[in-house]
C-alpha cells in the first residue's frame, strides 16, 4: 500500500510527512478531580484525571522520602471500531500504564510530597493511533492543573518510517502498517528523553532522522501546552481578583 | 471554568457572560502586576546575586525556573511562585475545617485537603467537662463520644511534627464539632487568610466558617456554651437534641451555601462580603434558593462582580 503519494508527497489523510495532526487541549473537564485535562491529536481523544497528592491508600506502599505515583490507562469500549471487549488488566494496558507512570515520575518532584500518593487516571475515548503520546500529553496538562510541582513539561509524540519517508505523528492506518513506530517522550526545556519505544526494526541511519522528527513534534506540542497552561492560569488569577 | 456547576445558557446569556469575563480579564490585567508563569518557564531575576528560591521554583543552568503554574511573588531576595489550583498548604495558626475519617489510639485522623491526613491528638483538645487534667485510659476509650467517624470538625493548625505529620489543636470553645449545617468544598486558593474566619451572620441566624483549607461550613448559629456544671451540660445537650432547626434558618443556610457554590464555580475569591452580597442580591431580586444555581443568576452574579471591581478600581485611582 502507498502511505505516501509518490507524486504529491502527501499522506493518506492529506498531511505532509512532517506534519502533525491538529492538537487541542482543555483543562478542567472532571469536576471532582484535583486536576484534569482532555487532549486530542486528530481523532485520538484522551481524558486524564489526577487525584492527589493524598494520603496513601495502601499503607504498605507508603514511602518516607517521596510520593507514590500510580497510573491507570484504559480504553473505552467504544474507542475503537470493532467494539472489542477489553478487560481492565490486559497486557497492553498494563504495559502502557507502567510506561506512562515511569515517564511522569521522571518529571514530578516526588521528594516534595513525602508519604503521599498521586493517582493518574487515563481513559482513551477515541483511538486513532498514538494513544500513548496523547495520554502522556494529557497527563502533563492534568498534573500541572493539579498544581503538582514538575521539573519540566513532559510531552510525547510518535514518528514512523514508511515508503522510505520519516513520518510524524502516525495515525491508526499508518500505525498498523507494520512499519517502525517510534514513540518519544521528552523533557523539552531540559533537552532530555524520558521515553523511547520502538516497534519493529529500523536502520541506524534512518533512526536518528526519525527520532529527530519525533523530538521536533514534542517541542511543538510543548509550545502548545505551555500556551494552554498560561491562558488557564491567567483566567484563574483574573477571575479570583485581588 | 465551570468545573462544579453546569448551567445551560441561552444565546443572550452566553454573550453577556462572555462580555463579563472579558471585562474581568481586562480589569485583572490592569490591576495585577504579578508575572504569570507556567511549568518550566524561566523567572527573570536580572542576574541578581543571592536570590533565594522559594516554593514552586527550582534551578536549571543557573536560571530560576517555575515548577508549578501560578503568580511570581517577590519578598526582598526571596522569589517564589504562588500556585493557584493546588491542594492546601498548611501554615501554623490556620483555622481549618475537616472531616474525621479514622480514630486511632489517642488521636483522630482528619481529611483536610492536604497531601496527608491531619492528626488531632486527644491531649491537644479541651475535654467536654472543661477540666484541665491528664488524659486517662478512660478518656481514650470514650473518644467516640467526642468525635465520631464522619463528624465535621473545626480546628487550628498546630504545626508539623518531626516525622512530617501535621498536627492540629482545638483548645478553645470556638473549635470542635460542627452540627446542623452544610460542608462545602472549594479550591483552597479562593480562601484568603484573614484575621477573622468565624462569622456570625446575625441577620440570617447562620454561622459561617471559612476554613483556610477550602472547606467551608455553613450552619445554624450556636451560642457558645459556658463551662458550667457537668449536669447542666447534659441537660442542655438533651434540649438541643429535642429542638430542631427552624425552617427559616434551614432556608437561610441553603441560600448562603448556594452563594458559596456560585462564587466558587465562577472562580471569584471567597469572602464574607461577597457571600452576603450574593445572598442579598438573590433575595432582593426574588430568586428562589433552587434558582440561585441557574443560568440567569449565574450571569447576573458575574456582571455584578464586574461592576464591583470597576468601582473598586476607580476608588483606587481617584
Amino acid at each position: 500500500m502507498e502511505y505516501v503519494n509518490p507524486l504529491t508527497g502527501f499522506r493518506l489523510d492529506g498531511r505532509r510527512p512532517n506534519e502533525m495532526r491538529q492538537i487541542r487541549g482543555e483543562i478542567g473537564v472532571v469536576a471532582k478531580a484535583d486536576g484534569s485535562a482532555l487532549f486530542e491529536m486528530g481523532n485520538t481523544k484522551v481524558i486524564a484525571a489526577v487525584y492527589g497528592p493524598r494520603e496513601v491508600q495502601n499503607k504498605g506502599q507508603q514511602m518516607d522520602g517521596q510520593a507514590l505515583v500510580r497510573c491507570e490507562y484504559s480504553m473505552a469500549n467504544f474507542s475503537t471500531g470493532d467494539r472489542a471487549r477489553k478487560s481492565k488488566g490486559d497486557r497492553r494496558s498494563t504495559e502502557i500504564s507502567l510506561v506512562i507512570r515511569q515517564t511522569m515520575e521522571a518529571s514530578i518532584l516526588t521528594h516534595l510530597m513525602p508519604r503521599s500518593q498521586i493517582d493518574i487516571f487515563l481513559q482513551v475515548l477515541q483511538a486513532d493511533g498514538g494513544t500513548r503520546s496523547a495520554c502522556i500529553n494529557a497527563a502533563t496538562l492534568a498534573l500541572a492543573d493539579a498544581g503538582i510541582p514538575m521539573r519540566d513539561l513532559v510531552t510525547s509524540c510518535s514518528a514512523g518510517y514508511l515508503c522510505s519517508t520519516p513520518l510524524l505523528d502516525l495515525n491508526y492506518v499508518e500505525d498498523s502498517a507494520g512499519g517502525p513506530d517510534v514513540t518519544v517522550g521528552t523533557l523539552v526545556k531540559m533537552d532530555k528523553v524520558t521515553l523511547l519505544q520502538m516497534d519493529a526494526k529500523l536502520p541506524i541511519e534512518m533512526f536518528t532522522d526519525v527520532l529527530q522528527l519525533a523530538i521536533e513534534g514534542c517541542k511543538a506540542i510543548a509550545n502548545y501546552i505551555q500556551e494552554v497552561l498560561l491562558e488557564n492560569t491567567k483566567k484563574l488569577e483574573c477571575m479570583r481578583g485581588s | 471554568m465551570m468545573r462544579e456547576l453546569h448551567v445551560s445558557l441561552n444565546q443572550t446569556q452566553k454573550v453577556r457572560l462572555q462580555a463579563a469575563f472579558q471585562h474581568l480579564s481586562d480589569i485583572g490585567s490592569q490591576a495585577s502586576s504579578g508575572l504569570l508563569v507556567s511549568v518550566s518557564d524561566t523567572i527573570p531575576v536580572n542576574n541578581e546575586d543571592g536570590i533565594l528560591k522559594g516554593h514552586g521554583t527550582s534551578e536549571r543552568d543557573g536560571q530560576v525556573v517555575a515548577t508549578v503554574c501560578g503568580v511570581v511573588e517577590r519578598v526582598n531576595k526571596l522569589v517564589y511562585v504562588r500556585a493557584l489550583r493546588a491542594r492546601y498548604k498548611p501554615e501554623v495558626g490556620d483555622i481549618i475545617v475537616g472531616r474525621v475519617i479514622e480514630i486511632a489510639p489517642k488521636r483522630w485522623k482528619l481529611e483536610i485537603n492536604f497531601s496527608q491526613d491531619a492528626v488531632l491528638m486527644l491531649q491537644s483538645m479541651n475535654l467536654p467537662d472543661g477540666i484541665q487534667r491528664r488524659r486517662t485510659a478512660v478518656d481514650e476509650l470514650n473518644m467516640r463520644t467526642i468525635f465520631e467517624e464522619n463528624d465535621v470538625i473545626c480546628a487550628e493548625v498546630r504545626g508539623f511534627q518531626h516525622d512530617g505529620s501535621l498536627h492540629l489543636q482545638a483548645r478553645s470553645q470556638k473549635y470542635g464539632k460542627l452540627e446542623r449545617g452544610q460542608l462545602l468544598r472549594v479550591p483552597a486558593y479562593l480562601v484568603k487568610r484573614r484575621k477573622q474566619h468565624f462569622h456570625d451572620l446575625e441577620q440570617y441566624g447562620v454561622d459561617l466558617i471559612l476554613g483556610c483549607n477550602g472547606f467551608i461550613w455553613v450552619g445554624e448559629h450556636v451560642v457558645p456554651a459556658d463551662n458550667e456544671m457537668v449536669e447542666d451540660q447534659e441537660s442542655t445537650l438533651k434540649d438541643k437534641e429535642q429542638s430542631y432547626t427552624p425552617l427559616e434558618i434551614r432556608q437561610n443556610i441553603c441560600r448562603i451555601a448556594n452563594s458559596v457554590r456560585l462564587i466558587s464555580a465562577l472562580g471569584f475569591a471567597i469572602s464574607v462580603d461577597a457571600i452576603i452580597d450574593t445572598a442579598e442580591a438573590s433575595k432582593s431580586s426574588n430568586v428562589d434558593i433552587k434558582d440561585m444555581l441557574g443560568a440567569e443568576f449565574y450571569v447576573q452574579t458575574a456582571e455584578r462582580e464586574v461592576q464591583k471591581r470597576i468601582s473598586l478600581l476607580k476608588k483606587k485611582r481617584g
